[in-house]
Formats: C-alpha cells, structure tokens, sequence
C-alpha cells in the first residue's frame, strides 16, 4: 500500500466474489478450528481484568558503569527474577522485559502480593555466611537435633552463642592450610577443595575487610556479659527451633530484614531435595565480591563442580573466612552461599582458600550450572527501582471487564443503529463485515494468547472498540462511492465495481496511516499503551483483509439481487432517493462513450 | 433520511455546499483564536497530571460506609499526604495520595483498609514511583515525534509536500486544543489520557487522508481546464466528501461515546473515562482541522505554485470574457466530485470540450 495508484480497472474479486467469500470462511473456519484446538476459548485475560498484581521495575542508572543496561543484563535479570517470582509458588506468573529498560512481572490473583514484591524488586542478596548450626527442617521438638551428618560434635545451641565469638572477633586462625585432599562426603555432598593455595591474609587485615555490623545485637564476644544480646541469642536460638521449613509462607518472610551484619536462621535444602534449617552468622562475603562462577565438569573425576572466582578483595574475604572455618569442628566448617535469605549451598571447608575455589560434591550438570548463574549473578546485574505497582482484586477486574464489554455492546449498537438508518439494505452487507471482523479479532487474539503470550488488558479493550470507527468507515468511503456512481445515473452493478479501485485505494491509504500510528505507539511506548495500541493496529489490519476478501465480493454478489439492484426504497441504493441524475439525462449518456477518458 | 441522501446528492454535485475555501481566513482566525487560548490556558493553568505522573498512589476500594470527607480524613491521617477522594458509581471511592513512596504505600493501604472497614485484600491499589511517569511521558514525546516524521514522509511520497505539511499543521493543531481543553477544564491528565491523545494522531490525519486522496484526484488535470482555480476545486474536494467525514466522525464519536458513558456513569474514573474523554476532545478537533484546515492551508500552499497561479489568472481572465459576453459563468456549476474533469457525465460533456478547447493550448505553454 505505497502511493496511492490510480486503479482504473477493477480488479480482484470482480469476475470471482465467490472465491473471496469461501477464502475467507476457510480462514474463519481455520481460526476458529485452531482455537478449538489450542483449548484455548477465550483470550487470555490481562491482569486489570483478571485480578492480580503488575510490578513494572525500571532500571537505574549505576555509577561507574553506563553501558550496564543492556539486553543481556535486562535477559539475565529477567531470568532471576522469574526464578525468584516461581521460587513462590506462583504459577502463571510472567517476566519480561518492556523497552529497553523495563521488567514487567505479571502475578495473577491468589498471590501475596506483597511477599512478591519483595521477592522481585530487591537487588543485591548474595551473601556467604559462616554456618553456625543445621538442623533437619522441620518444626523441631524442644531441642533442635543437630545435624546427624554434618554435626558430629556441638550442639546447635553451643554453636549459636559461641561461633560468633569468631565471626566477630575477625581472629580467625591463620594457621598453615590443612592439606586434606577433597571432599568428606556428608548429606549436603558438597566440600570446598582448594583451586588455587594462596597464603592466607594476615588476620588483622582481614578483620578489617569483613562487614562491620553496626547496630545489630551481636550475640557474640560479649554474650557472656550484656544481657540484651544474651537475650537475642536466646531469641534467635527459639526461633530457629521453631522454625519449619516445609512452610513456604514462613520460608519467605525469614529473610524480612536482615541485614547482612546479622546472625540469622535461614533455610536450605540439601542435596537429597529436604529441608534443612540453618543458624548463620554475619555475612563475611557477598555477591559482589564473586568475579565469576559456572558449573564445569571435572574431566579426571568425571564430576560436576563449581569454580568460582573471587575479585581481590573477595579472594581476601574469603580467604580469611576459609582459613577460619577450616580449622573448625562440623558442622561449623561448612560457610553456607545465601541467595535471597535462601541457603543454596552449604560447603564444607578443609583448607584455607583464596582467589580460585572450587565447590564439588554431588552435583549434576543442572545443579552444578545453576549454583555457578547464582553465584555469578544471583545478584541482579541492574538495581531496579519499582516504577509502578498495581494491584487489581479480581472483583475489580471483573467489573472493569464487564463494563468494557458493555461500553464495546453500546458502541457497537449505536453503530449499527446510525447504520440501518442511514444505509438501510447496505447496512447488513456493513454489519455483517463487522461480524466477520469481530470474530477474526476475537479469534485471534485467542490464539495470540498462547501464541505470544498476548494478554487483553483494558486499554486493549478500548482499542478494538475504538476500532469498531475505524471498520465502519471503511464501508462507509465504499458506500458513498457506490452512491456518487449512482448519482452519476449509473446502475448497481458498474457503480459497484467502478466504486471499488477507487474506494480502495482510500481505504488503504487512510489504513495505512492509522496502522502506522498503532506500530509507532507499540513500538515505542510502555506499559499499557502497548496494548492499545497492538489490538489498534490488530484490527486494522483485520479491516482490510475483511473489506477486501468480503464486504467486496458481499457487495458483488448482492448488486447481483433485485432488492439492491432494483434500487428498492430499503435498500440504501434507491437512486431516486439518493438524487441520482434524471433518467432523460441518463438516457442521452448512453450515446456517449462510457469508458472514461482519463488524460 | 431521503432529506439526507438528497443532500447528499446536491453536495456531490455542488448544488449546495460551503465555501470552505474562500472563507479560510474565517476560520484560520477562528483556529488561531482557539490555539492561542489553549497555549494561554496551557501556560497559565497548566494540566493536572494524575499520580501517574507525579509518583503517588491511588487506592480504589470497594462499597464503603463512610463519606467522601471521611474518607479523606482518614487517608490524610493515614498516609500524611494531601488525598484527594471521589466517590464511584459502585459506592467505592477513589483515594489518591500523592507523592506517596512505592514502600509506604503498603503501611498506608492496610491502614486505610482497617479505618474504612474493608478488607485489606478487596482495596485495589496503584503505586506510582515519581519517574515512571516520565517515562512515560518521554516514550510518548518519542512517539509523538517519530510519528509525525513518518508521517509527513509518507504523505510527501504518497501525496506532495504541501499536503503533508497541511496535514502536519492539522495535527499539531488538534493535539494543541485537545491538550488545551484539558488545561482550561482541568480534566486529569493520566497514561489513559496520553493513549487517546496518541490515537488521535491516526485518527486526525485518516480524516484528512481522505479529503486529501479527493483532492489529488480531482485536481489531477488541473492544468489543462481552465474553469476551476485550484481553491475551487479543493472546496469542491471538501464538499463532496463532508457527507463521508460526517458518517466517520460520528460512526467514530458513536463507540467512543459509548466508552465516555460507561466509563464515567458506571465505573465513576480510570482508564476506559481517561481514554474516551481525551479521544472525544480530539476526534472533535481532528474532524473540523481536516476540513477547516488543513485544505484550505493545501489550497493556500498550491496557490502559491508558478502553474497554479497562472491557471488562476487564466480562470478568472476567462470567467470575466464570459461576463462581458454575458454568457452564464460555468462557476456556477461544479466539476464531478470525482474530479473527472473530462468526465463524459452530460454537464461535464456539454462544457467540456468548450473548456478543453481553449485550456489546452494555453494550459502548454
């Protein structure tokens, strides 16, 4: 539809309306099978019709680093998050970048709705934290039972009050590495082998390096003698022998508020996919501190392992913590990798490591990647801001739907309406056009549902109404043409088709300009916009394909009929009505020549 | 109706019609006038821009007991920030709070739940951070921009220049009174608002593609006639197709309406009131810039063009020969609307040869 051409003859669906005419039902048929098939009977509903909650997060801007927002930042955080978002239970729920800067989370209803915000809008979680005390999961009796394998000395409650002491002191051991070889085979399976020896950090200086917790209750070097944070610790110690893994709820507020200078409990599963519960103490090393990390498989054992790479002053951290841990008693060798207040991996540590470790145990290629993207990226690669939250109740969303679809029933009757009164007989070719078009549109977007995960929203809704204006005045440039073709004394059938080339190229024209507005506002814009302006440019689309394949050859094939041919009162083509040229003037045309001359 | 065809019959042959041409100057002034008032009432006033733009949070709950200064009272209290409360169709009521933190907004809306008697979970609740807006707001300058140069491209190969810059002026010219009748009455401006305002781009100009595709039809030959100057022939052009741009504009208002009244009478406000109001506003300006303007300033533009103004010349040259020899000025029939100049239609076929015998030689000079 480039320039407009001048089309002197018509063309197309002339000589063969029929043709157009079963096309078009095939691809109706077509479209509706499809649906049939795809079980998938109604367009998939967006979240201000359905209920839910939609978290749009923008991207900031980082100091230091310009170029951060790019596609594969913007993929790998959608990643993240969409694990963190399932990480909930949530089915259904939706990631996706929105521009080039956006994240859009879609949660249906049912969801906490605040739980998922934080799960989704927090950055920078990745913490390694110095393993106090683990327990099985479950809601534990008056005693938390220590750890059958990983604990073979020290109970819990000993390990709550007393490693702190070393966490908090920073004296951890700087004694020569212990040369173990490998791994100790415990339930979590998983050990901490030495990559690359490096000399420990002077303890001093690496006291200074680890996270200073500024006011929270230490349960540490001063327990013995401070009295609140001897309570704390007793706190800690009950809550953690209350808590139950098993329970996602409480599972996902036990990271509420912690911060990373904090002694906490956490949850965690072990390599068998149980729950275990853990008491950690202040986070020693985080996110940022890890280069890189990805699960390889160790060509002489035949084993997934994880290699991580920490930056200097990460490979200074951990060297410290490691050089610590190792010359502790299990349970409190293991440091535990904390991903959103989630353990995801609790090592054991034999030897003092620095700059290049290596986690091995029984992983599988699978759980041996994943560990490696978590702790390369289980910080988001972006901070994120929260650039809207909307939360719909799906009683709200189902009143908003209803009102759409009466606004959409209005419309269209009021349309219809000004039709019949105006066009009468040509009204029924218009009103059945616009059938067709619903029903390709609603079909459609069924099937885009699945399709590309299409979701009709409110202002989608808007669109496709405002839409029924612009189907309806394609019919109407063609009808008035018909009609000016009549007045020119012509009968039906050559106004019809000398009507047409010209009528079409109008409607293409002004088509293509309307489709022009809906692509540029879907291609540029966010958020709700876009959907607008997708069912806007859905439909215009759809409105040439129905003028040209059906209301056409409709209007062909009904010219055919004595009610319109015959210009019958009620047929919207009565030539009398319409002023047509007196029958004497058009009698003396016949003797001129009726092609045109076009110079 | 059969009123109506019959007008529609003369209008096609131009027995009736406005000289929307000729008294542009009219109605430039009368667009001028409307443009100026909006810029004021735009500088003056300024748009109301909804929590969408300036970072807040609106809370729609459902059927409520308490009254709307109640309400307010109590989400002032809760939230410590200025709220504006409406009551809805259904009995709910529209809370906003502005300048409302993403992270407060939580605390504020199981207050607000707790004091108004609902449950927590029934409150609907739009959180706005203060750049979003601009985000927004900066997507939909972007488009806006991109639009038009498109636009005007596509209009300059499709057409000519002159149009696409008529067309252009058209448009900035709907979207200035649109956005200045937000300014003057004070409607909230909100992304439903920018939605509408976006689509009245499309809207705006298929209006005046219309007349436009009508106006290079007719006036293809132009050169070689010598009965119409080229300002008659774009009036003539206006005329023909007012019955179709009426049709359109109402078939267009029609559902828009139907929107406007189940958006404002039924859900009080939100997205559906916000689109159709703006959309209202501007398919309005959109229908009367397309024939108002935007032609007339085509005519205006052609009129300035070497050919055309000596077609001009000759047109008028002929008509007053004509008047002194007394004979009946052809002005005051019309060309067809299609523009067929050399139509075989019976009034074109008496004066055409006449017409075409004494234009042509001087239409090649």
């Amino acid at each position: 539809m480039a320039a407009p051409n001048r089309g002197r003859k018509p063309t197309g669906a002339q000589g063969r309306p029929g043709r157009s005419l079963v096309l078009i039902l095939i691809a109706l048929v077509a479209l509706t099978g499809g649906m049939f098939w795809s079980g998938q009977l109604t367009p998939r509903l967006g979240i201000d019709l359905a209920g839910g909650t939609t978290i749009t997060l923008e991207a900031k801007n980082q100091p230091g680093a310009p170029n951060a927002i790019n596609e594969t930042n913007m993929n790998t955080a959608v990643g993240i998050i969409e694990r963190r978002v399932n990480g909930l239970g949530v089915s259904e729920a939706e990631v996706q970048t929105q521009g080039d800067r956006n994240i859009i989370v879609n949660i249906p209803k049912g969801t906490d709705s605040q739980q998922a915000r934080k799960q989704v809008g927090t950055t920078a979680q990745l913490y390694f934290r110095p393993v106090l005390a683990v327990a099985p999961g479950g809601p534990a009796g008056e005693e938390p039972a220590p750890s059958p394998s990983a604990s073979a000395s020290g109970e819990p409650e000993d390990g709550a009050s007393a490693s702190p002491d070393t966490a908090t002191e920073g004296t951890p051991e700087s004694g020569a590495p212990s040369a173990e070889p490998t791994a100790s085979p415990t339930t979590q399976g998983r050990a901490v082998t030495e990559g690359l020896k490096a000399p420990a950090a002077s303890p001093s200086a690496s006291a200074s390096e680890e996270p200073k917790p500024s006011e929270s209750p230490e349960p540490s070097a001063s327990a013995s003698t401070d009295p609140a944070d001897d309570q704390a610790s007793a706190d800690l110690q009950k809550r953690f022998t209350e808590l139950d893994c098993t329970d996602d709820a409480v599972r996902g507020t036990l990271g509420d508020g912690v911060k990373p200078g904090d002694t906490t409990i956490a949850c965690g599963t072990n390599s068998a996919g149980q729950w275990e519960k853990y008491i950690l103490g202040p986070a020693e090393v985080d996110g940022r501190d890890v280069d890189d990390a990805q699960g390889e498989l160790d060509q002489q054992r035949g084993l997934w392992k994880v290699t991580m790479e920490f930056t200097e002053e990460g490979a200074k951290k951990f060297s410290t913590i490691t050089s610590r841990l190792s010359q502790q008693q299990p349970p409190m060798n293991q440091f535990a990798i904390v991903l959103d207040g989630e353990v995801v991996s609790a090592p054991q540590v034999n030897q003092t490591l620095s700059a290049n470790a290596e986690i091995t145990g029984d992983f599988t290629q699978e759980s041996a990647q994943d560990l490696g993207n978590i702790l390369s990226y289980g910080a988001l690669p972006l901070s994120f801001e929260e650039a809207s939250v909307t939360t719909v109740t799906a009683a709200l969303g189902g009143e908003q739907l209803r009102a759409g679809l009466i606004a959409g029933a209005i419309g269209l009757a009021l349309v219809v309406l000004y039709l019949v009164v105006y066009y009468r007989g040509l009204a029924f070719i218009a009103i059945l056009s616009l059938l067709v078009s619903a029903a390709m549109t609603y079909t459609i977007m069924a099937l885009l549902g699945p399709g590309i995960g299409f979701a009709l929203n409110l202002p989608a809704v808007c669109g496709a109404i405002v839409a029924i204006g612009i189907t309806a005045d394609s019919f109407i440039v063609y009808f008035e043409r018909i009609r000016d073709e009549i007045r020119e004394g012509r009968t039906l059938r050559p106004a019809v088709e000398r009507a047409w080339p010209r009528a079409r190229r109008t409607i293409l024209v002004s088509d293509f300009v309307s489709f022009l507005a809906a692509a540029v506002l879907f291609i540029v814009t966010v958020g709700k916009v876009q959907g607008f302006a997708f069912t806007l440019g859905l439909t215009t689309l759809l409105d040439v394909v129905v003028v040209f394949f059906f209301t056409k050859p409709l209007m062909t094939l009904l010219a055919r009929r004595p009610f319109f041919s015959g210009g019958h009162p009620w047929s919207g083509l009565d030539p009398q009505r319409l002023g047509a040229k007196p029958p004497l003037r058009r009698g003396r045309r016949v003797s001129v020549p009726t092609d045109p001359k076009e110079a | 109706m059969s009123r109506l065809g019959n007008l529609g019959a003369r209008l096609y042959r131009g027995e009736v019609g406005y000289d929307f041409v000729a008294k542009r100057r009219i109605w430039y002034g009368v667009s001028i006038l409307i443009t100026i008032t909006a810029i004021v009432g735009l500088a003056v006033r300024g748009l109301n821009m909804g929590i969408e733009f300036k970072g807040g949070a609106v809370f729609t709950t459902p059927k409520v007991e308490v009254s709307v200064s109640q309400a307010q009272e109590i989400a002032e209290e809760a939230s410590g920030h200025q709220a504006i409360v409406q009551e809805l169709g259904t009995g709910g009521m529209r809370i906003q709070v502005s300048e409302l933190d993403t992270a407060q907004a939580d605390q504020v809306q199981t207050e607000l739940a707790e004091e108004l008697g609902v449950e927590r979970d029934s409150v609907n609740a739009e959180l706005v951070g203060p750049s979003w807006g601009e985000q927004i707001a900066n997507k939909a300058w972007t488009g806006l921009g991109v639009f038009m140069i498109l636009v005007v491209i596509y209009l300059a190969i499709a057409f000519e220049w002159r149009m696409a810059v008529a067309a252009l002026i058209a448009l900035i010219h709907d979207i200035t009174i649109t956005v200045g009748v937000y300014a003057l009455v004070g409607f909230e401006v909100t992304p439903g608002t920018v939605i509408g305002l976006l689509t009245i781009l499309g809207y705006s100009l298929y209006d005046t593609v219309v007349v436009f595709d009508s106006l290079k039809e007719s006036s293809k030959d132009i050169t070689k006639q010598t009965r119409w100057t080229y300002g008659e022939i774009a009036n003539r052009s206006i005329n023909s197709t007012l019955v179709r741009s009426i049709n359109t504009t109402v078939v267009a208002l029609l559902p828009v309406a139907g929107l406007l009244f189940i958006g404002g009478g039924v859900l009080g406000a939100g997205m559906l009131n916000d689109i159709s109001l703006s959309l209202f506003v501007g398919l309005a300006a959109g229908a009367y810039s397309s024939i108002f303007i935007a032609t007339p300033l085509v005519a205006d533009l052609k009129e300035r063009e070497p050919q055309i103004k000596a077609l001009r010349k000759r047109v008028l040259a002929k008509r007053a020969a004509a008047a002194a020899k007394g004979e009946p000025r052809p002005g005051d029939q019309s060309p067809d609307a299609d523009g067929e100049l050399l139509d075989p239609a019976p009034a074109a076929a008496v004066v055409g040869p006449r017409g075409r015998g004494r234009g042509r030689p001087t239409g090649r000079r």
